[in-house]
């Protein structure tokens, strides 16, 4: 303190503010140099975490092509619920379309947007459905997650897999309570009712859209 | 540092100076986290790691540091280590980082952290204040431990519900039968507020309990030692 007296008022600010600055650059060098030297093994457990998610969704011998690599963006879709752009995955085995691997949202469960990865064959049947996001009452409506499912042998997910237009009438894709065929946990409607019409309503999008889908010029 | 300086800081930090129960310090995360004691020992474990790292970290600047800017300085140190443990944790343990990951930002949103950082680490060495951080985080463990326990018990009635998360080889105990219908206050934020509110009465129950005793029968001066 006796020290500081001798600066004066404009000085001692000026002083301050040096040391403050001297503190910014020493941590934000510290953060840059972390940031730097994790990155590498950062996106290395991204790219494993998404290779493991597209595996849940697609069996890996469904395809042979680079399917992280061969991706399009799509713009904001209203069909599948998206308000912001995403990423459409292209599977293709020889050369010939294999199956679309892309993302929904379920603007109406219990508790908000459900986010839903999406599979489907590119004869127009589902190879399969994981909710990758959502907000449902833990206990009652979660069972949509395969994790969080009581019955691990069939969890409640699986049964869209194998499912098409071709096989599904428009009205089988409602829950049983509206007089559909999707399987739902009583006291828990709300949540399987938007899923199953998100689902519906993505499988016919990839329906009309899946030739153009597929001829799209690669993104990367 | 003396053994008696130890137990202090171990004391005030396990029981004392309990972040939860007597400072009440950092509900925010306190309350969004335990739904189940593994949630709240992961977040007092990652607590505890950044309390020790800011800790020793203001305590060996703290004489380069100007008492005008202290907040600011500190606010940068912390936030800059709850980062930096990010993103180590994302890179070198990321299993336990798809655990742990959602509670690591939270604890910049905990203020005990700045609190310890203000309180103790800026006036003390480097070596006791990296014991208080890790003591106060000890304290926070068991309390939030306790807590979470209850709430999943009331609320569920099971025990460790998600440790397959953490260990995929170990199941959380159904302690109720399997029938229990659960309450779900137990799980909702006003019975958090609840819980804790019976566990600082029995706190302060048996802390003013201790206290008559004292009182009333003058303990012999070497016993004294180990309290205070």
């Amino acid at each position: 303190m006796s020290e500081a007296r001798a600066f004066s008022a404009p000085g001692m600010a000026l002083r301050t503010a040096a040391i403050l600055f001297l503190f910014v650059i020493i941590f934000t060098a510290l953060l840059s140099g972390a940031y730097q030297w994790t990155k590498p093994s950062i996106e290395a457990s991204a790219l494993e975490e998404k290779t493991k998610l597209l595996g849940d969704v697609l069996p890996v011998d469904a395809y042979d092509n680079d399917l992280i690599r061969d991706a399009v963006t799509l713009p904001p879709t209203p069909e599948l619920g998206l308000k912001e752009a995403s990423t459409l995955y292209r599977a293709r085995k020889a050369g010939t379309p294999a199956a679309l691997v892309f993302e929904a949202v379920a603007p109406d469960g219990y508790a908000g947007r459900i986010r839903l990865l999406i599979a489907v064959r590119a004869d127009g049947s589902l190879a399969g459905v994981r909710v990758t996001q959502h907000k449902e009452t833990p206990g009652l409506g979660d069972y949509i997650e395969p994790k969080k499912d009581r019955n691990k042998e069939h969890p409640w997910i699986g049964q869209f897999v194998g499912r098409s237009l071709a096989n599904t009438p428009d009205k089988g894709w409602r829950v049983r309570k509206d007089g559909g065929e999707i399987d739902y946990h009583a006291s828990a409607t709300v949540t399987p009712r938007a899923v199953a019409k998100a689902v519906h309503k993505a499988v016919r999008w990839a329906d009309r859209e899946n030739a153009r889908l597929f001829a799209m010029e690669n993104a990367k | 540092m003396t053994r008696d300086e130890l137990s202090t800081i171990a004391w005030n930090g396990i029981w004392k100076q309990n972040t939860s129960l007597a400072q009440v310090l950092g509900l925010c995360p306190l309350l969004a986290v335990t739904t189940n004691a593994v949630n709240g020992i992961m977040l007092s474990l990652a607590t505890i790691l950044v309390m020790a790292l800011s800790n020793v970290a203001v305590a060996s600047l703290r004489n380069f540091i100007p008492h005008e800017i202290r907040i600011p300085v500190f606010i940068l140190i912390v936030a800059a280590l709850v980062t930096v443990v990010d993103l180590l944790f994302n890179a070198n343990l990321h299993q336990l980082y798809l655990v742990l990951g959602i509670f690591i930002p939270l604890i910049v949103t905990n203020c005990i952290v700045l609190a310890r950082v203000e309180a103790f680490a800026a006036k003390n060495p480097p070596l006791q204040s990296t014991f208080d951080g890790i003591f106060m985080g000890v304290g926070m463990l068991w309390t939030l431990a306790l807590l979470g326990g209850l709430r999943e018990l009331l609320g569920n009635g099971t025990l460790f519900g998600g440790i397959d998360m953490v260990f995929p080889s170990l199941q959380p105990i159904q302690l109720l039968p399997a029938d229990y219908p659960g309450f779900l206050l137990g799980l909702l934020p006003p019975g958090a507020f609840i819980l804790l509110g019976c566990l600082i009465a029995w706190k302060n129950w048996l802390d003013a309990r201790a206290a008559a005793r004292a009182r009333r029968q003058p303990p012999a001066p070497a016993a004294a030692l180990g309290c205070h």
